[in-house]
This record gives C-alpha cells, sequence and structure tokens, in this order.
C-alpha cells in the first residue's frame, strides 16, 4: 500500500484517496494539494475569482436602470432593454428613495422594482453633484463630472483583466513559440532568438510602450493589449527555452525521432505539454504586471480612452484634487493594489506548490 | 580578465545592433512621416497656410533628415549617428537633443543611484535577519509586510505620499515639485545638499520600495539555501563565532544573484523614472521622456530610448564583470 520510495505526500495523497476511492496520482492533483495547503494563496485565488465576478456581472451590480421590473404581470429587464423609463415609471425618479435592492411600488398601479446593487451607470455625470464624498447614495463618493466612482470602479475592473488576460495571453504565444523554438533546434536558431530577447531586455519596456502608443496614434485598449504583449513574452520565452533544453536530454524524445516523429509533432504533442509549469507562474505574474501597466498607462493618459471607465483614469483625476477628494485616491488606488497582490499571491502559491525542492 | 572583457563587448555589438534597428522602426511607425508632421506643427503656430506650404519646403524638410533615401540607407545613417552621439535637434525648441539630455541625465542618475544604494542597504540586513531567525515572528512580518509593499503600484504610493505628507489634510514635511527651493544657487555646500535631500525624499522613497521587498527575499532565500551547505556546519563546528560563519562564509556564497540583479534594477529604475519624475515635476531624464512623448518630440523619444538601453547594457556588463571577479568557479577564457 505504501511505497516507501515515494515522498511523504504522495503516500499521505494516495492514502486519502484510496480511501476515498480515487487515485490522485497527476501532477496537477499534487499541485493543487500544495497549493490549497497555503492559506495566503488560496486567499489570493479567491480575491480572483471575486475580480472575475465582478467584470462579468458589472451590468448586474452597476446600472442606472433596474434590473427586474414587473408590474400587472409583466416581467421587463430593462438594464438589458436601455429604456429611461416604461410607462410612467421613470427610474430616476424611482432611484431618489434609495432603496437596497427591493423596492416595492404601491398604491394603484403597483410593482416590484429589483435594482442592482450600485444605482448608478458608471458614464452618468450629474454637475449638481460633483466631488461629493462617500455618503448613503455614492458609496464611493463621485468624480468631477458627478459620475459615481464605485460603478466605475465596477466596470474599470472590466478594462483591467480584460487588458491583463488578452495581452499575457498575446505573450504567452510569442513567448512560447519562441522559447520552443529555441530551445528544441539550437544552433543559429537559439544564437538568434536569445538575442533578440536580450535586445527586447535592454529597452526600457514603460517607455517604449508609451512612446508607441502616442507615435500610432492610438490608445484604444486593443492597441494596448498587443503593445504590452509585444514587449512582455521575454520572461516566458525563457523559462520556456530552458524546459525545453532539459526536456531535450530526456530518453523519450530520442525515442521520438527514432519513430519518425516530426519536429511539429515532438514539440507540439510531446515536449510542450511537459514545459508548461513554469509558464503558467509566468502568466499568472503577467496578469499582475499587465495589470499595473495598464493602470500606470491610463494614469498618464495613455490608457483608454474617456469615457470608458478605468482604475488608473480615476486616480489620474484625483491628482488635480487630491488636498480633499481622498476617496478619488483611496478606493481605485486599493482596487489596483488589491488585484496585483492578489494575482501574485497566487503566483506565488504556484511557484511554490511546483518547486520540487520544497516537497518535505 | 582582458580575455573575457574583450569577448563580453563582442557580445554586445549584436545587442547594439538589435537596439538599433528597433529604434528605427519605431519612428517609422509614425504614420506620415517626421517631415510632413513637423510641418504641420509649424503650421499650428500659425506660421503658413495650407496652400504655402510648397512641394520645395517639403523636399528641403525630408532632405534635412534625410527621408528621401532608401530605408537601408536611412539606417545606416542613424546607426552613424547614434555612434558620434548625434541626435538631431528637438522638434519643440530646436535644441540639440544632446544637450537637452545631458542636462537632465545627471539628475535621473543621482535619483537611480541613491535609490540603488538604499535598496541593497536596507534589504540586505533584513534578508539576512529574515534568514537566520527563519520561522519567527519577526521573519514573518517582515516577509509579508514586504510582499504587500512589492505589490503597491508606484503612482498610488506616490499620490498617498504627496496626500499624507506634502500639504494636504495631514502633515507638510516635505515639498512635492522640483528638487531644489528658491533662491538654491545662493547656499553654501550643506545647506544646498540637506535642500536636495529634502525635496528628494519623497521620490526616492517611491523609487526605493518596490526593490527593496524583491532584493531582500531574494537574500533571505540565498541564504536559507547556503545555510543548509556542509561547510557552513564545518565552520561552526570548528569553533567559528555564528557572526563569522554568517557574514564571513555563508553571505559571501549568497552574494551572486544579489549582484546579477543589480543588472535588471536600473531598467527598472528607468521605468519608474518616467512616472515619478513625472509627478513630483523632477527635471530628469524621465519627466523629459514623457514631455517628449505627449508633443511627439521624435528625435529626443529615439535618443532617450537608445540612450536608456545604452545604459542598461553598460549595466548588465558591470554586473557581469562583478560576477565573473567574485565567482572563482568561473573561468574566464
Amino acid at each position: 500500500m505504501t511505497d516507501p520510495a515515494k515522498t511523504l505526500d504522495f503516500q499521505i495523497l494516495e492514502t486519502q484517496s484510496e480511501l476515498k476511492g480515487e487515485t490522485p496520482n497527476t501532477y496537477w492533483k499534487m499541485v493543487s494539494y500544495h497549493f490549497k495547503k497555503r492559506k495566503l494563496a488560496v486567499f489570493g485565488l479567491w480575491i480572483t475569482i471575486f475580480l472575475f465576478f465582478i467584470a462579468i456581472f458589472a451590468n448586474l451590480l452597476a446600472s442606472d436602470k433596474p434590473i427586474l421590473f414587473y408590474h400587472q404581470g409583466n416581467v421587463y429587464f430593462p438594464a438589458f432593454s436601455g429604456a429611461d423609463k416604461i410607462g410612467s415609471f421613470v427610474w430616476k425618479d424611482l432611484r431618489k428613495t434609495n432603496p437596497l435592492i427591493y423596492q416595492h411600488v404601491g398604491g394603484k398601479d403597483a410593482a416590484i422594482v429589483i435594482w442592482p446593487l450600485v444605482k448608478y451607470s458608471p458614464t452618468e455625470y450629474n454637475l449638481l453633484e460633483y466631488l461629493a464624498p462617500p455618503d448613503s447614495r455614492h458609496w464611493f463618493g463621485t468624480d468631477d463630472s458627478g459620475r459615481d466612482v464605485l460603478s466605475r470602479m465596477i466596470y474599470g475592473a472590466r478594462i483591467s483583466l480584460s487588458v491583463g488576460f488578452v495581452a499575457v495571453g498575446i505573450a504567452l504565444i510569442i513567448g512560447i513559440f519562441l522559447g520552443a523554438l529555441a530551445g528544441y533546434f539550437g544552433g543559429w536558431t537559439d544564437i538568434v532568438i536569445s538575442r533578440a530577447i536580450e535586445i527586447m531586455l535592454t529597452i526600457p519596456t514603460f517607455f517604449l510602450i508609451i512612446a508607441i502608443i502616442a507615435i500610432k496614434e492610438g490608445s484604444s485598449i486593443y492597441n494596448i493589449m498587443v503593445v504590452i504583449g509585444l514587449t512582455g513574452w521575454m520572461g516566458v520565452a525563457r523559462f520556456v527555452r530552458a524546459e525545453f533544453l532539459k526536456l531535450k536530454q530526456l530518453d523519450f524524445i530520442t525515442a521520438l525521432r527514432a519513430l519518425g516523429a516530426s519536429h511539429r509533432r515532438i514539440i507540439f504533442l510531446h515536449m510542450l505539454p511537459n514545459a508548461m509549469a513554469p509558464v503558467l507562474v509566468s502568466a499568472v505574474f503577467g496578469i499582475a504586471g499587465a495589470i499595473l501597466t495598464e493602470s500606470s498607462l491610463s494614469f498618464l493618459g495613455f490608457g483608454v480612452q474617456p469615457p470608458t471607465p478605468s482604475w488608473g483614469e480615476i486616480l489620474s483625476q484625483s491628482r488635480d484634487y487630491i488636498e480633499f477628494a481622498w476617496w478619488l485616491t483611496v478606493f481605485p488606488g486599493f482596487a489596483i493594489f488589491m488585484s496585483i497582490t492578489a494575482y501574485n499571491l497566487v503566483g506565488e502559491g504556484l511557484r511554490d506548490a511546483m518547486d520540487p525542492k520544497l516537497f518535505r | 580578465m582582458k580575455a573575457y572583457l574583450i569577448k563580453r563587448l563582442l557580445q554586445i555589438i549584436p545587442t547594439l545592433f538589435g537596439i538599433t534597428v528597433i529604434t528605427f522602426v519605431i519612428i517609422h511607425l509614425a504614420p506620415g512621416n517626421p517631415a510632413m508632421l513637423k510641418l504641420q506643427m509649424g503650421k499650428g503656430e500659425g506660421a503658413l497656410g495650407e496652400k504655402t506650404i510648397s512641394e520645395q519646403i517639403i523636399k528641403q524638410t525630408k532632405e534635412l533628415y534625410g527621408l528621401d533615401k532608401p530605408l537601408p540607407v536611412q539606417y545606416i545613417l542613424w546607426v552613424k549617428r547614434i555612434f558620434t552621439m548625434d541626435f538631431g535637434f528637438s522638434y519643440k525648441d530646436h535644441r540639440k537633443v544632446w544637450e537637452k539630455i545631458s542636462e537632465r541625465l545627471p539628475i535621473t542618475i543621482q535619483l537611480n543611484i541613491i535609490s540603488i544604494f538604499l535598496v541593497y542597504l536596507i534589504a540586505i540586513p533584513c534578508g539576512i535577519y529574515s534568514s537566520t531567525h527563519e520561522g519567527s515572528f519577526a521573519d514573518k512580518i517582515l516577509t509579508l509586510g514586504f510582499f504587500f509593499v512589492y505589490s503597491l503600484p508606484n503612482f498610488w504610493v506616490a499620490m498617498l505620499l504627496i496626500m499624507l505628507f506634502g500639504g494636504g489634510d495631514f502633515w507638510d514635511i516635505f515639498p512635492v515639485y522640483g528638487i531644489s527651493s528658491i533662491g538654491s544657487e545662493t547656499m553654501r555646500l550643506l545647506p544646498w545638499l540637506l535642500d536636495r535631500m529634502w525635496h528628494l525624499a519623497l521620490p526616492v522613497v517611491c523609487l526605493t520600495y518596490g526593490g527593496l521587498a524583491y532584493l531582500s527575499r531574494l537574500t533571505r532565500a540565498g541564504m536559507l539555501e547556503v545555510i543548509r551547505e556542509d561547510y557552513v556546519r564545518t565552520a561552526r563546528a570548528k569553533g567559528l563565532s555564528e557572526r563569522v560563519v554568517i557574514f564571513k562564509h555563508a553571505f559571501r556564497n549568497a552574494l551572486l544573484p544579489l549582484i546579477t540583479l543589480l543588472a535588471f534594477l536600473l531598467p527598472a529604475m528607468f521605468g519608474g523614472s518616467v512616472i515619478i519624475e513625472t509627478i513630483f515635476s523632477v527635471p530628469g531624464m524621465g519627466q523629459l521622456g514623457f514631455e517628449a512623448v505627449l508633443s511627439r518630440d521624435y528625435p529626443v523619444i529615439m535618443a532617450i530610448t537608445a540612450i536608456s538601453a545604452l545604459l542598461t547594457l553598460i549595466g548588465l556588463l558591470i554586473s557581469d564583470i562583478l560576477y565573473a571577479a567574485l565567482d572563482p568557479r568561473i573561468k574566464l577564457e
């Protein structure tokens, strides 16, 4: 039952799962077991899931129209249809009593209204309420155009996360491809690609990004994703190259060549799946970095253009009002900080979970 | 040693070549060419009407910037100019780019060197302490604290510092822009130095804290690995004092990754400089670069990219040499 040749953890896992009736003999089950043992890493994971949830369901969390409106037997979903009112029910008036999600309108024309948590849209501005500190209606205050800060932050999560994931996706594609080629073929391919990596590492990345965005006259979200991806593939490439150099020595690769497998088959079907571990860690840290870069760009004015909300953009506004509008500085900055911390925690947890030296 | 040096210098050449290619590619990414844009900007300043920009002027400007030649020739001209440090004239105020940069470079270098120095000064003792007291409360607090501090976005920290210390609702201890007070030219050396340090305090904090976390973690990890080695046990068995064991034997062997880190700290600092210098109005290269990007001042943008890359390469070279000098295992052929 227990094989003394295997490490202690593996024995524990095996016994546990034999009792449960399943066998955890995959590498990834091991990794997740170690990952779950570190509470901080799991905490980070929960925060990333929370952010993901906010980004996906932003429409349901913050909108100036109700999610659901039930009146005389008919059900409507104003948040998705975009109407400002239905019949005599104008949402902006209904909102004035500041209900928390559930609102019952009595009288002859009874209706039930279900509001999202934040009853303001990120783009509606109300100059009468500009720069208002947090109160019962605007939980995070308003910015200089009277837009609700919490609502903008919820939609900002969408921007940050989508830039993070897409940019890292692009970086992964480039990095994995180049790293695999360099590691597998060696020789001149390796020399050229390694030089390319070194060159990209020497050029100041952030400055390069703002220069490219300025020169191409485009700070649309797609340009930002592409540019961040194009300047962030070097770490992944180096890891993949190192893994491939190690893997190339193994016998099963030689056997595959002897069997006549094509290069493409060997690289993509056999070697790549085994090289994914450090790539995953690098990707997670990459997302943290991309979120930071995107907020820095928005802060400097090179990010997404208004009226699209972005955390960095709210922070850049706060520069002008820094003496008193603390809510414009604290909340978005904290959001950026929490996102970066969460992904860093997950990355660290993954790295420690996959580190063979730490197996006790 | 000399042979190693020459070999390293030779290895830099393809990298330099690559840098020139990339900077060259970027400048030609601009929709429309630099000559047209320059003329358009001249137009914007109210000088000429649309019809009066004759073909003649366009042709002259193109010749001035060498844009009428085929691309490969332009590239060779660009490389020649880089080697003579002739980056042309700024589009904004028509001064020599090199002049503008050499005015600002010392300040950025000052800022970065102070930061790097502080990073090493604080992080290494913390890392050593953490490693020798592994698992203790102090160690946990330090590690966790540094980790959270590392994740703080640097422009947010800058703004929080300004909010707290720069004259808002709280204290007003530090100035938040410039690097000298008015009338500083008339001060003597010591007051001038103190005034400069007072102004640089907040920017330096912003540049330093990120590197602190990373370096202390690296030191701690390196020391932990080394302390487990057999020769440390031997040293203790020999009866050497703990301090000698840690500092003379363990630390020296853990030193190597810290030196290589120096090479990577430099480009990170330049990137951070752009944001920090802009926020605190420090007249350094980062701020110059940012203003150049804002006003599409291509010669300056290219020059700054090239010079930063060059400085990074020098940093890499220095760290490689230090590494080779310190590690007797590396054979210098």
